[in-house]
C-alpha cells in the first residue's frame, strides 16, 4: 500500500520582514508550514546568514578568521571582506565594546563604526548591542538617527527599553529591530504585545527569543522555539508570528569547548574546529526549530550552514 | 487509534472479581486506558478481546533492544513529536562508519572519545560496517564485534549478510540491507539469525510497500534508513515516517530510523555536525557518521542530553567539591546549586576568570537557585550541613565562600552559622563572575 501523504500546511503564516534596501535586501520568514518542512509547502524565503563583526574587528587568534580576513585591517575593510564571505547574506556588527563593564566605547564612537561599516556593503546590516540595557537604548537611538533609511536590523530592545528603541528606530528612523526575551514563551508574546500597542506594524520587527550553546540548557530554547512555531502557526496567534534572528556566535564562542587551549585538553584537539563545530551544531539545532535568521562568526560555520539550508530550500 | 477506558470497559466480563488487583472492572479499564496496566492482567479476556485491545493500545511506534550486554540499547517507542507534548524516550545513538580497509586506523580513534557528561557515559555505541566484499567483510566483522558497540550490518549481499551473521549474531546487531529488490530473502536471514532488519528504499512510497511486504511475511522487528541521495530527501522521509506514525496512526511506519549523514557530506565534517544536529532534533534513532572527533563529540553528545531530557525532571550534577583552575586546599570556595545548567554556567564562568576555586554543590533538589531557595532546598541551613557533613572544613583551609548574587539573602544567616568563614556575595549575574574573581 502506498504511502498517504498528509501535507501539514496552515492558513497563517510566519510575517516576512525586509531587512537591507536595494537589490542586497533580504526577506525572510513567509512560510505557512513547520520549519524546513519543504515537502508540506514550498518555503517562502531561505534562512538567511549573517557574518558576525564586532566593533574591535575580529578574533584573529583563530587561524581560519585570521586567514580569510587577511589584509582587512580598517573597520570598513574587514566589513567589505564579511559582506563578500560566500554563504552570508548579511553582516552583522556586534558593538560588544560598547558594554560598560567592558571597554565602555562611548556611543558616538559606536555610531561612528556603525556608519563606516553601513557605507562600505551593500548587503544589510545587522547590529547587536552591549545587552546593557541603558546603554544599548542610547546607541540604538543614536544608530538609527545616523542610518536613518538603511533599513538596518537592531538587535535587540527588551521589556526595559522596548518604548524607546521603537519609538526611534523604527517610527523616527524606518529602520527595524528585533524584540528579545529569554527562552519563554510568555514573555516573548508580551513584548509583541507591547509593540503592537505601540502601533509598531508587524513588518517592522522580528524576536530574538534567546538561545543557549548546544549541551548548555539547549532543551529550553528547543521546547521555546517549537511552542512558537506551533503557536504561530497551528493556533494563528498573530503576535508569535514574527520572524525569529538567533545571534549563535555570541552564545557558543563563550563557552569552554570553544576557549580552552588545546596544551590544557590536549584530547580535545584544535580550538578552533570545536568552535566551529560547537557554532554550526547550535545553529543546525535553532534552524531546525524555526530560526529565520542566524549570526555566525566563523567562514567555515558559514559554509557548512549556507550549504545546509540551501540543500533543505 | 487509543482506546477510551469506556471502550475497554465493554470488553471485560464486568464482574468486579478484583484478581487483576483493581477494585472493579471500570477501574481496571481506565487503568488500561492510560497505559498504567497490560490487558493480559484480567484472567477472564476473550481471545478476541485481546487482540481487539492489543491492536488498539499498541504503541505508534515500535521499541526495539538492539545489541548485547554493555552494547545493548533501546531505540523507539516515542509518542509524540515534541518533547513540550511529553517527553522523547530512547535517545539516539551515533554509529561512526567503518570498513575494511579502515577500521584499523578508526577503531583507536573512536576509543578515544570516551568521557562522562552529567552522569552519562558519552561514546560511539555503535559501528556501521560497510561492505566491500564477501571476504573482507567477514574480518571486518571479527575486528569489530566484542569491543562493546553495537554492529549495524551495512551489506545488500545476502551471501555475504550470512556469512556476517554466523559470526556476529549473538551481538545482537542490525542487519541493515532490506531493499524493494531483495527483501523477501533479508526478510528469511533476518528471521533465521533473529536479528532487527534494517530497510531502505530509493524513495518513501518504495520505503512504504516495502515495509508492508515485510511484515507481509511476518517480521516486525524493523528499523526503516530513511537516507536518500540528498538532504532534501533524507529530512523528508525522517520527518514525514515519523510524523506518519505519531501523528497520523501509520503503523506501516512505526519503526525507529537509521540516517546516515556520512553519505550525505562525507569528506565535510563540519558539515556532518551540522547534519547531524539536525537529525538528532527530528527524528534520527540512530546517525551514522564518518567520523566522532572529540570536536563533534562535545557539542552533539551534549545537544542530545538536552533534547532526551524529560522535561519534567531537571537535570542535575552530583553533589560535591568541584576544584576549578587546578584549585587546592587553600584556594577559595564558591557555591551553588546542582541545576545542571546554573552549573555549567557559573563552572565555565569561573573557568573563565583563571582562578583557582573550590566550587561546592549541594543537593538543592535540581532547581535554579532563586527556585531552590525559595523551596527551601538551598538556605543557610542546606549549606552548612553540606560543609559539615563533607567535612570541608577539613579538606580546604581557606576560610571565604563565595555565595550567589541572588541568594545574597542568605549572607546573615550563614555568617552566623559558619563564624570562622567570610561570607562573599558574588554578582546576580554568571557573565560578571569573571569581573568578580579577578578582583577577589
Amino acid at each position: 500500500m502506498a504511502f498517504t501523504r498528509k501535507p501539514q500546511t496552515y492558513s497563517s503564516s510566519i510575517n516576512e520582514v525586509t531587512i537591507g534596501t536595494g537589490d542586497k535586501a533580504v526577506t525572510i520568514g513567509g512560510s505557512n508550514v513547520m520549519p524546513l518542512y519543504s515537502f508540506d509547502a514550498p518555503l517562502k524565503n531561505k534562512v538567511a546568514i549573517g557574518a558576525e563583526i564586532t566593533d574591535s574587528g575580529v578574533d584573529r587568534t583563530l587561524p581560519g578568521i585570521a586567514s580569510y580576513y587577511e589584509g582587512a585591517e580598517t573597520i570598513a575593510e574587514i566589513a567589505k571582506r564579511a559582506a563578500e564571505m560566500p554563504g552570508a547574506d548579511f553582516v552583522a556588527l556586534a558593538l560588544n565594546g560598547a558594554d560598560p563593564n567592558g571597554d565602555n566605547r562611548p556611543v558616538e564612537e559606536c555610531v561612528e563604526i556603525a556608519k563606516q561599516v553601513s557605507d562600505a556593503i551593500d548587503v544589510p546590516l545587522v547590529i547587536t548591542g552591549s545587552r546593557n540595557v541603558e546603554k544599548d537604548t542610547a546607541l540604538f537611538s543614536s544608530i538609527a538617527e545616523a542610518l536613518q533609511g538603511k533599513n538596518v536590523l537592531l538587535v535587540s530592545a527588551k521589556e526595559e527599553n522596548y518604548k524607546t528603541v521603537a519609538a526611534s528606530a523604527i517610527m523616527a528612523y524606518g529602520n527595524k529591530i528585533s524584540a528579545e526575551s529569554a527562552v519563554d514563551i510568555n514573555l516573548a508574546k508580551q513584548l509583541n504585545v507591547l509593540l503592537s500597542q505601540m502601533g509598531i506594524n508587524p513588518e517592522s520587527y522580528v524576536m530574538n527569543v534567546g538561545t543557549a550553546a548546544a549541551g548548555y540548557g539547549y532543551d529550553y530554547v528547543a521546547s521555546t522555539l517549537d511552542r512558537v512555531k506551533d503557536a504561530a502557526l497551528a493556533q494563528n496567534d498573530a503576535m508569535l508570528q514574527m520572524p525569529i534572528i538567533t545571534p549563535v556566535s555570541q552564545e557558543t564562542w563563550t563557552v569552554k569547548e570553544s576557549i580552552v587551549s588545546e596544551e590544557d585538553f590536549p584530547d580535545w584537539g584544535s580550538r578552533e574546529s570545536r568552535g566551529v563545530d560547537m557554532e554550526v551544531c547550535t545553529a543546525a539545532a535553532v534552524i531546525a526549530g524555526g530560526a529565520d535568521a542566524v549570526i555566525l562568526r566563523h567562514p567555515q560555520s558559514i559554509e557548512a550552514i549556507s550549504n545546509m539550508v540551501a540543500d533543505l530550500m | 487509534m487509543a482506546l477510551k477506558g469506556l471502550d475497554i470497559f465493554k470488553l471485560t466480563p464486568k464482574k468486579n472479581c478484583k484478581e487483576c488487583g483493581n477494585p472493579t472492572c471500570m477501574a481496571f479499564a481506565m487503568k488500561v486506558a492510560q497505559g498504567a496496566v497490560s490487558i493480559e492482567a484480567c484472567p477472564y479476556m476473550s481471545a478476541d478481546a485481546i487482540a481487539t485491545l492489543s491492536e488498539a493500545t499498541a504503541p505508534p511506534m515500535k521499541t526495539l533492544k538492539v545489541g548485547t550486554g554493555a552494547a545493548e540499547h533501546s531505540i523507539g517507542g516515542e509518542t509524540v513529536l515534541h518533547r513540550h507534548e511529553k517527553t522523547f524516550v530512547s535517545e539516539n545513538l551515533f554509529a561512526v562508519s567503518v570498513c575494511a580497509g579502515c577500521i584499523d586506523s578508526k577503531l583507536p580513534e573512536i576509543e578515544k572519545v570516551d568521557y562522562e557528561r552529567i552522569g552519562e557515559r558519552m561514546y560511539v555505541e555503535a559501528l556501521n560496517l560497510e561492505f566491500t566484499d564477501k571476504d573482507s567483510y567477514v574480518q571486518l566483522v571479527e575486528k569489530a564485534s566484542g569491543k562493546g558497540r553495537l554492529l549495524i550490518l551495512d551489506v545488500k549481499d545476502a551471501e555475504a549478510a550470512e556469512a556476517a551473521l554466523e559470526k556476529c549474531a549473538a551481538d545482537k546487531p542490525i542487519l541493515n540491507g532490506a531493499t524493494p529488490d531483495n527483501y523477501a530473502q533479508f526478510t528469511e536471514i533476518a528471521k533465521k539469525y533473529g536479528v532487527v532488519l534494517g530497510i531502505g528504499a530509493p524513495d518513501i512510497d518504495a520505503l512504504h510497500d516495502t515495509v508492508a511486504a515485510v511484515e507481509g511475511l511476518g517480521y516486525k522487528d524493523l528499523v526503516l534508513d530513511v537516507t536518500a541521495a540528498t538532504l532534501k530527501d533524507t529530512f523528508a522521509n525522517a520527518v514525514q515516517v515519523r510524523r506518519a506514525a505519531l501523528k497520523d496512526g501509520d503503523r506501516t511506519f512505526g519503526y525507529p530510523s537509521i540516517v546516515n549523514v556520512k553519505k550525505l557530506a562525507e569528506g565535510d565534517p563540519h558539515r556532518q555536525t551540522a547534519l547531524a544536529s539536525l537529525f538528532v532534533l527530528k527524528y534520527g534513532s540512530i546517525i551514522v557518521m564518518e567520523d566522532m572527533t572529540y570536536s563533534q563529540a562535545l557539542p552533539l553528545y551534549g545537544l542530545r542530553q538536552n533534547i532526551f531530557t524529560d522535561p519534567q525532571k531537571p537535570m542535575k550534577v552530583a553533589p560535591g567539591i568541584y576544584p576549578l583552575n587546578g584549585a587546592d586546599e587553600n584556594s577559595v570556595c564558591a557555591t551553588t546549586v546542582d541545576f545542571a545548567l546554573t552549573y555549567f554556567v557559573v563552572s565555565g564562568e569561573l573557568e573563565r576568570s583563571g582562578v583557582p576555586v573550590n566550587l561546592l554543590i549541594s543537593d538543592a533538589g535540581g532547581y535554579s537557585v532563586l527556585t531552590a531557595w525559595a523551596a527551601g532546598k538551598f538556605s543557610a541551613g542546606s549549606i552548612t550541613k553540606f560543609i559539615k557533613e563533607n567535612e570541608i572544613e577539613d579538606k580546604i583551609k581557606n576560610r571565604t565562600l563565595i555565595i550567589p548574587g541572588k541568594a545574597a539573602v542568605l549572607k546573615g544567616e550563614l555568617q552566623e552559622r559558619l563564624p570562622e568563614w567570610n561570607i562573599l556575595v558574588a554578582p546576580n549575574e554568571a557573565t560578571n563572575l569573571v569581573k568578580f574573581m579577578k578582583e577577589l
